[in-house]
C-alpha cells in the first residue's frame, strides 16, 4: 500500500504527438480513485507509467516519496488488470495465481498458503482446480485481479476498464466485489474508465483527463457541482450541463432575458472577463408552468422520459436549454415554461476556466 | 397431409457432380484395382485382399514406410522450432516487416520440380556450390555415393523449401497475441523464457496445428523434388513410400499392388493427421493438467 505521485509526467510514443502532457496527480495511500476521460485522452498511458510498463519521456513517478521512474514493471510491485482478461491458458486457476509468486521463487508452502488466502478473499476457492481458459469472462477477470493482489506488499491495484467485456449483470456484481475488496484491504486502487457512472460509483476521488492532460481532480460531488471546465460539466452528468453565452450586467450575470443576481462586488470582478459562459445542470434549473419571480419564459420543444424523470428540451430565446423535471409534471412540446437559475448552482466560466464567485 | 417438397435434392446435384469427379470416382477406381490382379492385355482377376496382404508383408514397403516416418518426424522436429524462431526474429512493422515477409516467403513460391532442379545444380560434383564449399573445409561431398550426404541434402532441401510456411504461420499467430498478455507477464515478473512457454506457445497452438498437419501430410507425400535430386538413392536411402508406389505402378505394372499400397498410404496419412489433430487441440487441457479432482 502506498501513496503514488506523478510529477510533471509527459509521454510520447516514438516521435508522435504527446500522448500525455505535464500530468501532476497524487493518489493518497488507500484511496479508491477513478481516472475518467474519453477514449484517447491518455488514461491508459498514465496507468502504464504507474505500473512501469512505460517509461515516461519526462517527469517522475514517486511511490511513498521514493523515485521509481527507472524501475521496470517487475520491480514495482503494482498489480494491473487489463480490459480483456489475461489468463495463462495452459495453467489452472491455482497455477495462474501462483505464477507471480513462483516467479519470485517463493517457497511452495508459502505459495499455497497465499494463493488459498487470496482465493478465499476473491471467492475463487471453488474454481482453483478449474482450467483457466474455460472460465467465463467475469470469472477470468476475477482471477486476473486475484493474480494481481496475491503478491506481498502490493503498492496499488490498477484497473484498466476492467468491466468492458463483462455482461451487465456480472458487471454490477464485480464492481461491488471490487469496492468490498477495497474496504477490506484498504489497498490503493486506480480505476480507469470512460464511463462516468462507473467512475462516480466506484471512487472517492476522480481524476478527469482530456486530450492528454488532467483537467480536474476531486470528489464525485466536486466534479458534479463545480466542474472546472465546461468539458467536465458536459462529460459528467446525464444529460450534461447546460452551457449558455452570458454577459455581465449591473446586478448580476445576464443570459438573454434572464438575470442571475449576484452581490455588487461580483459584477465588478467579472467586468474584465471575456467569453463569459454560464453553466447550470438540468436538474438545478427551476421550472414551473406558473410565472416565477425573476424568471423568464422558455418554449418547450421536446420531452423525453427516463422512467423516473422528464428531460425537457426547451429554448430560451435562441439558446437551447435542457431541464430535468419530476415525472409527475405535465409538460408537452409547444408549452411555455417559466425558468429560473438559482445562483448557488450556477458555474461561471471565462475563456473556458471556472471563476469562483460563490465563496 | 403435408407434402414434403423434394426439390431441395436438385440443389445438391452440382456438388455431387464435382465431388464424384474429383474424389469419389477416382477413389473407387483405385479400390476397384486394389482387389484385382491386373494382367495388362489379358484382363483382371478378382483376388480379394491378397494385394493388401502382399503390401503389408513386403519388406520393401516396410523399409520405405520406416524411412518415411523417420524423415517426416525429422523435418517436423527441425522446421517447427526453426520456423517459430524465425518468426520471433522478424520485424513487427513498417517496410522491414514487408521486406522480411516477402524474402522469407520466396521459397514457397517455387514449384516442386524447380526446387529439385535447383538443388540438383547446387549439389553437382563438377559445378555445384555445395561440394565446392564442403571441399573448402576438407570434406569430400558426394550426393551420388554417400548415403549420409544424400539424406541430409534431402532434409536440407525440405527445410529450405518449407520452413517459411511454419515461419509465416507463426508470424501471423504472434501478431495476433494482444500486448496485454506480455504486459501481464512482465508485471507478474516472468522471465522471457517463462513468458514464451506460458503466453506465446499456447497462443500459437492453432496456427501451429495447421502448420504441423500441412507439413506432415506434405512431407509424407514428398516425391518430385527427391526423384529429381537423388532418384531415391544412393541405394534406397532417400526412397520413400511414394517412390515405391511409382516404381511398382509405372515401372512394374503391378496395378493391383500399387492400388492397395495407395489405399494403405492414404489411410496412414489420415490416421496420423487425426492423431496429431487430437493431441494438438487438447494439449494443456487434459485432466492431468487440471491437477486431479477437486
Amino acid at each position: 500500500m502506498a501513496r503514488i505521485e506523478l510529477s510533471g509526467v509527459s509521454h510520447r510514443y516514438g516521435n508522435d504527438e504527446w500522448a500525455i502532457r505535464d500530468v501532476n496527480v497524487v493518489w493518497e495511500d488507500g484511496v479508491a480513485s477513478a481516472l475518467l476521460g474519453p477514449s484517447g485522452s491518455g488514461k491508459t498511458t498514465v496507468l502504464d507509467i504507474i505500473s512501469g510498463l512505460l517509461r515516461p519521456t519526462e517527469g517522475r513517478v514517486l511511490v511513498d516519496g521514493r523515485d521509481v521512474t527507472g524501475l521496470n514493471a517487475r520491480e514495482r510491485n503494482v498489480a494491473q488488470v487489463f480490459q480483456f482478461p489475461v489468463m495463462y491458458e495452459t495453467l489452472n486457476v491455482f497455477d495462474n495465481l501462483a505464477f507471480p509468486l513462483r516467479n519470485q521463487r517463493m517457497p511452495e508452502a508459502e505459495v499455497r498458503q497465499r494463493v488459498e488466502a487470496t482465493a478465499e478473499l476473491m471467492g475463487l476457492t471453488d474454481l482453483l482446480r478449474r482450467n483457466a481458459h474455460r472460465l467465463g469472462a467475469a470469472e477470468q477477470q476475477r482471477v486476473s485481479l486475484a493474480r494481481g493482489i496475491v503478491r506481498k506488499d502490493i503498492s496499488a491495484v490498477l484497473l484498466d476498464e476492467p468491466l468492458t467485456v463483462i455482461d451487465p449483470q456480472a458487471k454490477w456484481h464485480l464492481r461491488r466485489q471490487l469496492k468490498a475488496l477495497h474496504e477490506r484491504t484498504g489497498i490503493t486502487m486506480i480505476y480507469v474508465t470512460h464511463d462516468q457512472h462507473e467512475a462516480l460509483t466506484f471512487a472517492d476521488q476522480v481524476t478527469v483527463m482530456n486530450l492528454g492532460a488532467v483537467v480536474q481532480t476531486g470528489t464525485p460531488t466536486e466534479l458534479h457541482e463545480r466542474p472546472r471546465r465546461p468539458f467536465i460539466g458536459y462529460f459528467i452528468g446525464s444529460p450534461g450541463m447546460n452551457l449558455l453565452e452570458a454577459e455581465v450586467g449591473e446586478d448580476g450575470v445576464r443570459v438573454g432575458p434572464l438575470t442571475v443576481a449576484y452581490e455588487p462586488g461580483v459584477a465588478k470582478r467579472l467586468a474584465g472577463e471575456e467569453a463569459l459562459q454560464l453553466g447550470i445542470r438540468p436538474e438545478y434549473v427551476e421550472a414551473s408552468s406558473r410565472p416565477l419571480e425573476g424568471g423568464t419564459e422558455a418554449m418547450v420543444e421536446d420531452v423525453d422520459t427516463t422512467g423516473h424523470s422528464l428531460i425537457v428540451h426547451a429554448r430560451m430565446g435562441e439558446a437551447p436549454l435542457k431541464v430535468t423535471m419530476d415525472e409527475a409534471a405535465t409538460v408537452a412540446s409547444g408549452d411555455s415554461l417559466w425558468i429560473r437559475f438559482p445562483a448557488e448552482h450556477v458555474n461561471l466560466y471565462a475563456a473556458g476556466e471556472r471563476i469562483e464567485v460563490n465563496a | 397431409m403435408k407434402r414434403v417438397d423434394q426439390r431441395a435434392w436438385l440443389f445438391l446435384i452440382p456438388a455431387l457432380v464435382v465431388l464424384s469427379l474429383n474424389a469419389f470416382i477416382p477413389l473407387m477406381t483405385v479400390v476397384n484395382y486394389s482387389v484385382q490382379d491386373i494382367l495388362p492385355g489379358l484382363g483382371a482377376v478378382w483376388v480379394g485382399f491378397d494385394n493388401f496382404e502382399n503390401v503389408l508383408r513386403d519388406p520393401s514397403f516396410r523399409g520405405a514406410l520406416t524411412r518415411q516416418l523417420g524423415f517426416s518426424a525429422l523435418i517436423l522436429l527441425i522446421q517447427v522450432p526453426l520456423g517459430i524462431l524465425v518468426a520471433l526474429g522478424m520485424p513487427k512493422k513498417g517496410w522491414p516487416a514487408t521486406a522480411a515477409l516477402v524474402t522469407i516467403g520466396l521459397p514457397l513460391l517455387i514449384p516442386w520440380n524447380v526446387v529439385g532442379i535447383i538443388w540438383r545444380v547446387f549439389t553437382r560434383s563438377d559445378i555445384g556450390i555445395v561440394p565446392f564449399l564442403f571441399d573448402r573445409f576438407g570434406y569430400v561431398y558426394n550426393i551420388a555415393n554417400s548415403p549420409a550426404d544424400a539424406y541430409w541434402t534431402v532434409v536440407m532441401m525440405d527445410v529450405w523449401h518449407w520452413t517459411p510456411l511454419i515461419a509465416l504461420l507463426a508470424y501471423s499467430g504472434l501478431n495476433a497475441i494482444p500486448d496485454a498478455f506480455y504486459q501481464a507477464a512482465r508485471i507478474d515478473g516472468a522471465t522471457r523464457w517463462r513468458t514464451f512457454w506460458v503466453v506465446t506457445l499456447p497462443r500459437l497452438r492453432n496456427v501451429l496445428t495447421i502448420g504441423i498437419l500441412l507439413r506432415f501430410m506434405d512431407s509424407f507425400r514428398i516425391y518430385i523434388e527427391i526423384s529429381l535430386l537423388t532418384g531415391g538413392g544412393p541405394g534406397r536411402t532417400t526412397a520413400f513410400v511414394s517412390d515405391l508406389l511409382v516404381n511398382r505402378a509405372v515401372g512394374g505394372f503391378e496395378f493391383g499392388y500399387a492400388a492397395a499400397l495407395s489405399l494403405i498410404y492414404f489411410f496412414i496419412i489420415i490416421v496420423i493427421s487425426y492423431l496429431f489433430f487430437l493431441v494438438l487441440t487438447n494439449v494443456g487441457t487434459s485432466s492431468q493438467m487440471q491437477g486431479g479432482d477437486a
